[in-house]
């Protein structure tokens, strides 16, 4: 992929579904959001999906027979082969969760949750391996898993560039390896994950490869039959869709196998007081009334991706980052902590001002309208490989400018001067 | 910026009694899981109960530049007296953090203390000022003090 610039007249008419990025901040400062791998604003194309089925058809779909309820059905399973479209998925394969961080553990309660005899139960002797740059949402349900049957969590290092070591794969790889949980894309390096070579060395073992795609999906064109994984995850609101809703994606003889999560209403076939039997899968999964609006507006959301191209909105943003990385390597006082050019990389870029706290940074830069995130961006264990506490993140969306960029390296330049930190400057 | 008084900046570099030293009645170690700032915070004292003085408040602290300075000023501020001032003090602190600016701070009670005062218009930051704080707190509570019956509150 070339890195390549939305035209302006075009970014502009881009930038008009988000009256958000119109406000102001602290006493009239234009807003500059750069924390868009936290959440992302909302087009109005999806506000208004949510808007027009909430006044117009709002009911519980799968239930009744009622006029309503047929077209609530009709565009929530839309919204559902809107997603299976964009990943190059079944319809049948795609869960619809409260969002990523519930698909992740109804991924890791399965391998618990399995009847005896299962295959997929794991137990003492069994290895989860994850890695050291793994969200929380990632990390966590693993850990619990292993807490509840005795399995064993290993882990995949880091390089100090900021990749996964795969050197290490061969030896962490083993017969004992049930499952392999990794991220696509790193939420604070942006480096994309070599998932061809890793899910080459779980097949070889006969591992479930997880993955997580919340900060690919909104960025990067995905497709699960290119990837090969067995389950993927990612989340609405970091792609323009609504919170409260999120994906989890898996491979049909997969999830037929996979034991229900939550339960109760619609994931049932049978009930009897002696004992229940449930639907299959996706429905299986998908205990309660949806998020039937919010559903609705993730599908208008990958409408309105599409209607971009998410290989222009990824050049688009491999453009900015670029360019911030450049910004960046002109600064030697600034530590970059993630891979220092955009290839196999996303759109978050972390960073560290020598000397100076991320929450410190973060203030200067919100004090000239740049929102980004500071701390540690739910991956304590990855900061603590680099020897850091925090980190001040940008991440960026299809919607931000290279004037945003500019502004946020402007604002940045201020740090040192307040902070009193030695910039190497003549 | 009207957050980073020269005052902060100051105590953020200088951190008034830095360093674990040894003979305290307590030792907690507090951190603040948003951001990952840590704080290792001991007391000693002399004498028990409310009327005991802190001879020394020892630490050592990692975090942002008002996570920093405000442990710095509690140092200054709090070696020295008796617990029962010293949550005078802690309670004069808090409700000028916690005031949205409605409180500027007294500096007859908090010293430095009131170079913090701006870091109650940014919600998020409250936390890491008061970091120490609660671990002082803490670790009154864990040297057998208390605190609950020291005079909170008489300062308003």
């Amino acid at each position: 992929m070339t890195p390549q610039l939305i035209p302006e007249g075009e970014l502009a008419a881009i930038r008009g579904q988000f009256p958000i990025l119109e406000r102001t901040v602290r006493g009239g400062t234009p807003l500059v959001y750069l924390d868009s791998g936290a959440t992302s604003q909302k087009p109005l194309a999806v506000l208004d999906a949510e808007r027009d089925f909430l006044l117009t058809a709002n009911s519980a779909p799968h239930r009744g027979a009622h006029a309503l309820s047929e077209e609530a059905t009709e565009a929530y399973e839309g919204a559902r082969a809107a997603i299976a479209d964009l990943i190059g998925a079944q319809e049948r394969e795609v869960v619809f969760t409260k969002n990523a961080t519930e698909a992740l553990n109804l991924a890791a309660y399965a391998f618990s949750n399995a009847e005896v005899g299962s295959p997929l139960r794991v137990g003492e002797g069994d290895e989860i391996l994850i890695t050291e740059a793994e969200h929380h949402a990632n990390l966590i349900p693993w850990q619990e898993l292993c807490r509840r049957t005795g399995a064993t969590l290993r882990w995949i290092g880091v390089t100090d560039e900021g990749r996964l070591d795969l050197d290490q794969l061969d030896e962490m790889v083993t017969d004992r390896t049930k499952v392999l949980a990794f991220t696509h894309a790193s939420n604070v390096l942006g480096a994309v994950s070599d998932v061809p070579r890793i899910v080459a060395a779980a097949k070889a073992v006969g591992a479930i490869t997880v993955l997580d795609a919340c900060q690919s999906v909104p960025h990067l064109p995905v497709d699960v039959t290119e990837l090969g994984v067995d389950l993927l995850a990612f989340s609405g609101h970091k792609m323009y869709g609504p919170s409260g809703i999120g994906v989890l994606w898996g491979r049909y003889d997969l999830l037929e196998q996979m034991p229900a999560f939550l339960t109760g209403g619609s994931m049932i076939e049978i009930v009897r007081m002696e004992g229940s039997t449930y639907a299959p899968p996706p429905t299986r999964f998908e205990a309660g009334v949806p998020m039937t609006s919010q559903a609705i507006g993730l599908g208008a959301a990958v409408r309105w991706m599409q209607d971009i191209g998410v290989e222009r909105i990824a050049a688009h943003e491999q453009a900015l980052t670029a360019q911030l990385l450049e910004a960046i390597a002109q600064r030697p006082w600034v530590r970059l902590i993630g891979p220092a050019d955009v290839v196999h990389r996303g759109a978050a870029v972390s960073f560290v001002v020598e000397g100076v706290h991320a929450h410190d940074v973060g203030q200067v830069l919100d004090d000239q309208g740049v929102a980004v995130r500071v701390g540690h961006h739910c991956a304590w264990p990855l900061h603590r490989a680099f020897g850091v506490a925090a980190t001040t993140r940008a991440s960026l969306a299809v919607y931000n400018t290279p004037a945003e960029i500019d502004t946020l390296v402007a604002a940045l330049d201020r740090v040192p001067a307040i902070f009193g930190v030695e910039t190497g400057a003549a | 910026m009207d957050l980073y008084q020269e005052l902060i900046l100051d105590h953020s570099k200088r951190q008034v009694g830095h360093g674990l030293r040894e003979g305290q009645l307590a030792e907690v170690h507090h951190v603040n899981p948003t951001c990952g700032d840590e704080v290792t915070l001991r007391v000693h004292l002399d004498g028990t109960g409310r009327d005991a003085k802190i001879t020394d408040i020892s630490y050592e602290a990692m975090g942002c530049s008002i996570s920093m300075a405000s442990t710095s000023i509690l140092a200054e501020e709090i070696t020295g007296v008796d617990v029962d001032d010293a949550m005078v003090v802690h309670e004069a602190m808090r409700q000028m953090l916690t005031s949205r600016g409605q409180d500027p701070g007294d500096e007859d009670v908090i010293g430095d203390g009131v170079a913090l005062a701006g870091v109650a218009q940014y919600p998020a930051r409250v936390k890491c000022a008061l970091l120490g704080w609660m671990a002082l707190t803490d670790a009154l509570a864990q040297a057998g003090v208390d605190i609950a019956t020291a005079s909170q509150g008489e300062t308003a």
